[in-house]
């Protein structure tokens, strides 16, 4: 019995490795070639193994060790310093044709020094295929708008300074979007409980004691 | 319409200007107007400021968030289990389709896959829930503009969607249709046989709207030419979805990274040309008909077999992130989801068609008239319950 269940077992991380291959046609076959021979090596279950790729060789002779390049589950993204960003976005746009930027967004981990990974999520429409873009930063840190490189980036980013806290130097109009204007406290941080609000906001504005 | 009485009020506002002189603001006919967020053309609480020379839109200032219930927080505080009924909440007008991304994208998370047969059963009552979400859409967009026949009609048919979705799982809206790993119901008797049936009677109804207005001459006077935006505008403000096929961009999700089943059925990704209100029209019927094909192609070859994959009953991701979107009535819906291995999700976020989409109601209302703007929020398909979360 036990050998009849460990048989089916094994195939599923083997599908799982396919994955890539299946999602990204033609176009991106250059891109995830390299990645092929490197999957069958961690049949134990996913974990991040580095991409390598074209394109993550010229940034990586360009840029050296500030670049980390992953793939994990046959998705793609470069953890990238703090430093590198500005060019690196306008770099991915303007060379490597990623002109959709999908999504902005942010993850705490309160316990890290740099506590804020932001990640932005980009798609290629000629080449088909997605790449994140993470890096990491501090609390009160600052990272560059890239309004300028795709407009959608806009409401995004101030979506990430609402829930978050994280200014973007450069933005337009960086004010909170879903919560008002008044409003203290960054409710997407770990320290932000899920019952918390701002009891003061809510007693002049609505005039109740309190919104729950 | 409402906009008459805006429109009343901006009159008398300029006339009283007109007899004091020294008012420093006589030389523009600038206004500065509020629309919402209680208005029923604003399709729930959007409210938008409009500035305004006479009529002429000059600029436009979303403000949302009148619907924010912090769905990404209640993410964090719920296991994948208990969040997947949340999800429906969001575009409550395509709950399927919600429930469908973030099922996949834990799926994924998970490294499982749903069985064949469920696959194709998600396929059905997707693209089903697709039909059910343009024809709200088309009832609402052409009551705004004026017609208010198509809403019956619409809401009429869409009644017959509903009642495949009540028998499946016992609701209608907020369906909870799919779990993580596959399906909790399988199809009930007659499941086949309701939905043949509604693939010979839906065809016909198409045709019936399309009388109304397809060649409608006060249709075609408000839709022709209206919040036209181009496909590289659309790219470079993250507009997905029909808006972005009707500007020409031939993108589907369900043919560029296709998800579910949807590699195994021949369908076509209607485009359009111009970027107007008509066209957007005109695509969104059209893929209303590529979605019975869909449908067709999938109930004839419902494979057998079990509804549920090998899932264990306490869902715990690995450590890791993933990002997997799908192609919602609305657009490109995405979720990013990061695990710590718990049976929490560490960070969810969503990607909202709506949120994104509304972004582009600025430019595509700038030098338009008051009345175009309720007809531009309609070619959105904004829902709000999507856009605040």
């Amino acid at each position: 019995m036990a050998e009849e269940v460990k048989s089916p077992a094994p195939p599923p991380p083997p599908e799982g490795e396919k994955k890539p291959a299946a999602e990204k046609p033609a176009a991106a076959a250059a891109l995830v070639a390299p990645a092929k021979p490197a999957a069958p090596a961690k049949p134990a279950g996913p974990v991040p193994l580095p991409w390598t790729s074209p394109l993550v060789e010229k940034y990586r002779s360009q840029y050296g060790s500030g670049l980390d390049p992953q793939t994990y589950l046959g998705q793609n993204y470069l953890s990238v310093d703090r430093s590198l960003i500005p060019d690196l976005l306008r770099l991915l746009r303007d060379e490597e044709q990623f002109n959709y930027c999908v999504d902005i967004t942010a993850v705490h981990y309160p316990k890290r020094e740099k506590q804020f990974d932001v990640v932005w999520i980009l798609y290629s429409f000629p080449r088909n295929e997605r790449v994140r873009v993470k890096t990491q930063i501090a609390d009160g840190a600052s990272l560059p708008s890239s309004v300028s490189i795709w407009p959608t980036a806009n409401w995004l980013e101030r979506e990430v300074y609402d829930m978050f806290g994280i200014q973007f130097d450069g933005h337009p109009d960086l004010k909170r979007i879903l919560l008002p204007d008044g409003w203290t406290g960054y409710p997407l941080r770990k320290d932000y409980g899920i019952l918390q609000q701002d009891k003061e906001w809510v007693q002049i504005n609505l005039g109740i004691e309190s919104g729950q | 319409m409402s906009d008459r009485t805006n429109d009343v009020s901006n009159r008398s506002l300029s006339n009283l200007d007109l007899e004091t002189p020294e008012k420093p603001y006589l030389d523009s006919n600038e206004l500065v107007i509020n629309m919402g967020p209680q208005h029923p053309a604003t399709h729930g609480v959007l409210r938008v400021i409009l500035k305004l020379d006479g009529e002429k839109v000059l600029g436009t200032e979303c403000v949302i968030g009148y619907l924010h219930r912090g769905v990404e927080k209640i993410a964090e505080n719920r296991t994948y289990t208990m969040f997947n009924p949340y999800v429906d909440r969001m575009d409550y007008v395509a709950a399927v389709s919600n429930g469908l991304g973030y099922c996949e994208a834990v799926e994924k998370l998970m490294n499982v896959e749903a069985p064949p047969r469920a696959k194709y059963i998600r396929v059905i009552l997707t693209e089903l829930n697709r039909i059910a979400s343009h024809q709200l859409w088309l009832g609402t967009h052409a009551l705004d503009i004026g017609a208010m026949t198509p809403l019956f009609y619409t809401f009429r048919d869409r009644e017959e969607i509903l009642k495949i979705f009540e028998k499946y799982c016992g609701a209608r809206l907020t369906t909870h249709a799919f779990r993580i790993g596959g399906c909790q119901y399988e199809t009930y008797a007659g499941f086949e046989k309701d939905i043949k049936n509604f693939l010979a009677f839906f065809p016909p109804k198409i045709d019936e709207y399309e009388t109304l207005l397809t060649t409608n001459r006060i249709w075609l006077e408000r839709t022709k030419n209206v919040g036209v935006i181009s496909g590289a505008d659309c790219i470079a403000l993250g507009v997905t979805g029909p808006v972005l096929r009707a500007s020409g961009v031939k993108w589907d999700l369900r043919k560029a990274q296709p998800y579910a089943a949807y590699s195994e059925f021949d369908f076509e990704i209607p485009t359009g040309e111009n970027g107007d209100t008509f066209d957007r029209y005109m695509v969104r019927m059209i893929e209303m008909r590529q979605s019975l094909r869909i449908i067709e192609q999938a109930v004839n070859g419902l494979p057998e077999g079990p509804i549920m994959g090998k899932v264990p009953k306490v869902i715990k991701p690995p450590v890791g992130e993933i990002y997997h979107s799908i192609e919602a009535p609305k657009g490109e819906l995405g979720y990013f989801i990061v695990s710590d291995g718990s049976t929490q999700p560490y960070r969810l976020r969503v990607r909202p068609p709506s949120f994104v989409n509304l972004q582009a109601l600025d430019v595509m209302v700038r030098g338009l008239l008051v009345a175009d703007v309720v007809a531009v929020i309609g070619t959105l398909d904004i829902v709000l319950g999507e856009v605040d979360r």
